[in-house]
């Protein structure tokens, strides 16, 4: 208990009801000027009006900042502490990229703006194609999808295309079960039905399982690569080939790319399509804190069905095209969430190519520093190579009474999110650190503390206790979720 | 501590069935439970739906993981649980017994199934892993 006292505090937090049961009639947060035009009835003008007035929260300026502000107090975030939630990648994003995306020159660009005047903006994106083309050696890039599971889609949408186009329809798609979770979801929105790769004792796919399955109905093996034990699919290559043989395509989910930047390309080992997911590799920002955005690379096969418009140089001009007949058309509205190419591309250009090389072997020093401090406390089920995340499970914990959840749980009274839980799936009750190369060693060093405390005092029944909101019951949350006010009245 | 019933037939992914002649009754085992945890959602099939052995029928969510309900044998369902999926997590008390999921109608003898023994052999196998 040591560490806990010494690295955290109690502190008196702010309880804050809904804003509804705050609201005092007449209170208003903004001065309207007065009416100066004929007041409208507007029942008269619109054939559906509300029948009863909205009860909306009534509440001045002050107590809208204060209810927020107090509840931000009870959150966490990357910007308090580590954030070592494995296959999320959470790492810090520089506020060098925030400061120039929202700059007025940037931000207030309009996508029905003339072409001629855009050629700045259309350079930003000019550039970072040509960046993702490099940094995955594939020749054609697509930055229109909106997120990375719109990437996935988007990425077998090709897919389809390229067999229809050949005359055929093939209707299976290959998983890993150490894929993302998304990588089987993506595949069945798209119309494809899903065969699951078990994967060998060492984490990775074996051709011969490969062969087992593959057949003229395989359209592409979907996985991504590095896997989500943190390992690099040394077969890939085999595997690749294989696929080609039957003219199936091989399908990279680039969710690990942050491991490989600068070491290893995907157009080398044959991919033919990958998806980034530019708030993991390219720091924009992450869940909440959206949009998203993931843009596909794809191979020569995959280049004639790449969404349209496209970019094209002529000249000094950077112009849209859209007169490519066998494209799959339009992805999404205008041209992507633009405001993360600006990041993605500072990002890129802040730290060039060595820097991006320097950004995976930090993110995979510090998943290895992770290994060396906890491999002799937790069971590493998986003895393979470690990249940018390590699997634990917790084995060596059954003859005391803590468990994967109990120890994720704890971590929180240590004031850090816990890591990934349960997944993936291949292992049994996972514990999946990925500490990111954005941690320092005394960060993470703080996480290898908690962690073995927290093993030695096996008496964590009702973490978390030192919380703002404890224990949480998630059976009933997940079953009786409300997400709306109830009024009592 | 777990009981498995001498005339129930497993499967290596943790369902039952009971057979009486071409009628079948499919629930899923006390370990399986055990390993998801605080059961939150079930989604069964409609009477009437067909099934291969090994098809997946349906899926059993918890807090920790969803999972995939497998057809220990072909057949039609004729009848579902319908008080489970309304309180699933019941299924924790009495699964092998009034806690069941389907009732189908069997389509030719079920075949490649454990007996209780080979299945208690089975778990304690895969509790070491």
């Amino acid at each position: 208990m040591d560490f806990l006292k010494k690295s955290t505090g109690h502190a008196v937090v702010l309880e804050e009801p809904p804003s509804f049961e705050n609201s005092r009639p007449g209170a208003v947060g903004t001065d309207l000027p007065s009416l100066d035009v004929p007041r409208i009835d507007p029942q008269k003008i619109y054939k559906k009006t509300r029948s009863k007035k909205a009860r909306l929260p009534e509440l001045s300026e002050p107590e809208v900042m204060r209810h927020f502000t107090r509840m931000s107090t009870w959150n966490y975030a990357i910007d308090l502490g580590i954030y070592p939630l494995g296959s999320c990648t959470m790492k810090y994003n520089p506020r060098l990229n925030e400061e120039i995306a929202r700059s007025g020159e940037l931000s207030e660009a309009h996508p029905y703006d003339p072409i001629a005047w855009s050629q700045g903006h259309l350079r930003v994106m000019w550039e970072l194609t040509e960046d993702l083309k490099g940094v995955t050696g594939m020749p054609g890039v697509s930055l229109q999808p909106a997120a990375g599971a719109h990437g996935e889609l988007t990425g077998l949408m090709l897919v389809a295309a390229y067999h229809k186009a050949k005359g055929r329809q093939r209707k299976t798609i290959l998983t890993a079960d150490t894929a993302h979770g998304t990588n089987p979801a993506s595949a069945a929105l798209a119309g494809f039905q899903i065969v699951q790769i078990a994967t060998g004792e060492d984490g990775v796919i074996h051709p011969e399982a490969l062969a087992a399955v593959l057949n003229d109905d395989i359209a592409a093996l979907m996985t991504t690569n590095p896997n989500t034990l943190g390992i690099f699919e040394k077969n890939i290559q085999t595997i690749a080939d294989m696929l080609h043989e039957r003219d199936a395509l091989l399908y990279i989910d680039g969710a690990n790319l942050n491991a490989v930047l600068g070491l290893s390309r995907p157009g080398d080992f044959g991919a033919d399509v990958i998806q980034f997911n530019l708030h993991k590799t390219f720091s924009t920002p992450h869940g909440g804190g959206g949009p998203g955005s993931g843009p596909i690379a794809v191979s020569e096969r995959l280049v004639p069905f790449l969404p349209i418009p496209r970019l094209e140089k002529k000249g000094e001009q950077i112009v849209l095209v859209d007169d490519t007949p066998q494209s799959i058309g339009r992805v999404k509205a205008f041209y992507g969430n633009y405001g993360m190419f600006i990041r993605a591309w500072c990002y890129i250009r802040a730290l060039g190519g060595e820097g991006l090389r320097a950004v995976s072997e930090n993110a995979i020093l510090n998943a290895n520093y992770m290994r060396s401090q906890l491999k002799d406390v937790l069971n590493l089920p998986i003895n393979a190579p470690t990249l940018h995340e390590v699997v634990f499970n917790d084995r060596n914990q059954r003859e005391t009474n803590l468990d994967t959840t109990k120890i994720a749980k704890r971590l929180i009274d240590y004031g850090m999110h816990p890591m990934t839980v349960h997944f993936p799936l291949c292992v049994k009750s996972a514990i999946m650190i990925e500490p990111t190369e954005t941690e320092s060693r005394s960060e993470m060093d703080r996480f290898v503390n908690a962690v073995k405390e927290i093993l030695s005092t096996p008496n964590v029944e009702q973490a978390p206790t030192r919380v703002f909101r404890e224990r949480v019951d998630e059976t009933k949350a997940a079953r009786e979720l409300r997400l709306t006010y109830r009024f009592k009245d | 501590m777990n009981n498995y019933p001498k005339e129930l037939h497993y499967t290596k992914e943790h369902e039952w069935i009971r057979v009486d002649g071409t009628d079948g009754v499919v629930g899923i085992t006390s370990f399986a439970i055990e390993q998801l945890g605080d059961v939150v959602h079930l989604e069964l099939p409609k009477v009437g739906s067909k099934f291969k052995a090994g098809e997946s029928f349906g899926t059993i969510e918890s807090t920790k993981t969803v999972s995939d309900l497998y057809m220990p044998a072909a057949g039609t369902v004729t009848e579902v649980n319908t008080s489970l999926t309304q309180a699933p997590e019941d299924i924790a008390q009495d699964p092998h017994g009034k806690n069941w999921l389907i009732k189908v109608s069997l389509e030719g003898t079920p075949g490649n199934l454990m007996t209780s023994d080979q299945y208690m052999k089975y778990i304690a196998e895969e509790a070491n892993h």
